[in-house]
């Protein structure tokens, strides 16, 4: 009988509907949500704002190439690369970024940046809440982007607070 | 005070303020209504869109108050405050009143719904001719919004949403004749059209016309359901609201104040057309067994029901009180939410009050059908994909109908076969 097939097929269609009612949701509650990213999770590979890396010594891996800015497409990154001295060791190589800006007015989250430097130092982060009334506040510093330092950075300075006294970076951090 | 007040509330009245000719009882009545199905209209939204969330594994509106509760009346007053736009081109005398022809013909019907044996605003001898005739008169406020919008989608989609009235019109009819037929086995002999009078007609035969001559009464009462739902333009017969195809259909060019004009009458024909299937087959304003289960312990067990209903709602309140996120920028939230449920706390502790108890009871069991009607309304859009034109029309014109007209001949022949068993009895005793 096609009619009391029909039917069957309706039940169950409706039955699964009524189910799925009492199912814990797929969406997040993202501004309600609970823990500190308030209900957003992340796939691993999500590609957020940039953070710009360091080593294991806190040194930024950054060697001011321009890799990155030649990769990317919408032409949003901004360099200005300084030598680094015996007094100001910014990074591990020769040179630095003095200065590192990207616009996220015009950055399209391509990863290209990331596929393109040759030491890891650019990598997406998960930061996504990046809207703003001003558009110049868009504009992200190098500051505003790279990583903390190690935790066991300037753990030391403690004991060698001589050296601090006298010049030596005890947490070769700038920004946060 | 005036004897135009106090009259109407002497014990020994037991019809409607419409019927007694107490205008201003009437009036109250109208009033109450009026209110009442807009409140039913608002939390119908809210209910809709947070169902049929969850039924898609969505969470819905979460934002505006604890879980969305404020939702409509923070819609409602966007609507309010938006601009109201009359297309150029338009004829904008047809276009402004196609939105109140929908609106005065979606509430009009509520002039005879019975929600309980004297809790109508009039009863009328024609009652159900009356409903399906003004409720009918609907499809000119379509066509009218459609044709004067000036504008291709209105125009395609109220040519949908008036073919597929009309045609789902004549196969509800013909249910509503077969579920007619049937009051008229009443024992007296003769039957109604009155609403009052078909509900009272199934307490007299012991019976909800949904299970009479089973499953004829059954069967009725199907078609009626199929085509209510047709008749409202909801899913899964929304096609003249097809988001895919035509935008909006008729209403696409309206905005604000009178789209949600549009809405009101809609939700408001939901609730009347569920009403009328309500009463023609599901007993009316009666509770379950009325003459099984008789005796003053049923009557107070089946009274308690309103309460409980409200102790029930209060209880969810304060579950999701509790599991209200404890961060301080939700406390006025959950505090308003814990006085939500003290509300209904409170409702619950006055139905318990013996005369509020017996005197809410027609109207609290008609309005758990609606609400299970409501749902189903809401529960179909959740499961079932939108038909095409021609499959429409087919359900329409090739299987309802000859359904509906074969249900009609088998209810004429089992009622004259009842009737004439009756009248063989009869003689025999005699």
């Amino acid at each position: 009988m096609p009619v009391l097939k029909n039917i069957k097929a309706i039940a169950k269609g409706m039955s699964i509907t009524f189910m799925e009612m009492f199912q814990p949701t797929q969406v997040e509650n993202y501004p309600d949500g609970p823990g500190p990213l308030r209900g957003a999770r992340f796939e691993e590979r999500y590609r957020g704002m940039h953070v710009l890396q360091r080593d294991e010594n806190g040194l930024e891996k950054c060697v001011a190439c321009f890799l990155c800015a030649a990769a990317c497409p919408s032409n949003c990154i901004y360099i200005e690369a300084a030598e680094n001295t015996e007094t100001n060791r910014v990074s591990g190589a020769e040179r630095y970024a003095k200065v590192y800006n990207i616009d996220y007015n015009r950055c399209i989250f391509c990863g290209y940046c990331v596929e393109a430097c040759p030491t890891d130092a650019i990598t997406h982060g998960h930061g996504f809440e990046l809207a703003s009334f001003n558009a110049s506040n868009l504009i992200y510093r190098k500051e505003q982007m790279l990583a903390a330092a190690p935790a066991h950075m300037g753990a030391n300075a403690v004991f060698n607070s001589a050296d601090v006294a006298g010049g030596a970076p005890a947490l070769p951090v700038q920004g946060s | 005070m005036p004897g135009f007040i106090t009259n109407y509330l002497d014990k020994n009245v037991h019809v409607t303020p419409g019927q007694y000719g107490s205008p201003f009882w009437a009036l109250v009545y109208i009033l109450l209504v009026f209110g009442g199905v807009s409140l039913a209209v608002v939390c119908m939204n809210w209910l809709e869109r947070k169902i049929l969330a969850h039924m898609q594994v969505r969470l819905g509106p979460m934002r505006v108050g604890p879980h969305g509760l404020l939702q409509p009346i923070a819609d409602a007053i966007k609507l309010i405050l938006k601009e109201d736009i009359v297309p150029e081109g338009a004829d904008s005398f047809v276009f402004l009143l196609a939105p109140l022809i929908i609106l005065v013909a979606g509430f009009s019907v509520y002039c005879v719904i019975p929600f309980g044996p004297t809790h109508a605003i009039t009863d009328m001898n024609i009652g159900i001719l009356f409903m399906l005739g003004v409720s009918s008169l609907g499809v000119l406020g379509i066509v009218m919004a459609g044709w004067a919008s000036n504008s291709h989608y209105p125009l395609i989609g109220a040519l949908r949403s008036s073919a597929q009235m009309v045609s789902y019109e004549v196969a509800m009819g013909l249910a509503v004749i077969s579920a007619v037929l049937m009051t008229s086995l009443n024992p007296a002999g003769t039957g109604t059209l009155s609403m009052i009078g078909i509900v009272q007609a199934q307490y007299a035969q012991h019976t909800w016309f949904i299970f009479k001559f089973f499953p004829l009464g059954f069967i009725a009462f199907f078609i009626f359901a199929v085509a209510m739902v047709a008749e409202t333009n909801r899913a899964p017969f929304d096609l003249p609201e097809a988001e895919s195809e035509l935008t909006a259909g008729f209403h696409t060019e309206y905005s604000g104040l009178r789209w949600s004009l549009f809405m009101l009458g809609e939700y408001a024909a939901m609730i009347s057309v569920s009403s009328i299937a309500i009463t023609l087959w599901l007993g009316g304003w009666m509770r379950p067994f009325p003459n099984l289960l008789q005796g003053p312990t049923w009557d107070l067990a089946f009274s308690l029901f309103p309460a409980l209903t409200f102790f029930g709602l209060a209880a969810m309140t304060f579950y999701s009180t509790m599991r209200m996120p404890k961060h301080p920028y939700f406390r006025i939230q959950t505090i308003g939410l814990g006085a939500f449920g003290g509300v209904f706390v409170l409702i619950a502790l006055i139905l318990l009050i013996p005369r509020v108890r017996d005197g809410v009871q027609d109207v609290y069991w008609f309005v758990a059908k609606i609400a299970v009607f409501l749902y189903l309304y809401i529960w179909y859009r959740g499961t079932f994909p939108r038909y095409r034109f021609d499959q429409l029309m087919r359900v329409g014109w090739k299987v309802l109908l000859p359904l509906g007209i074969g249900v009609l001949m088998a209810t004429g022949i089992m009622g004259l076969r009842t009737e004439i068993w009756d009248f063989v009895h009869r003689l025999v005793h005699i």
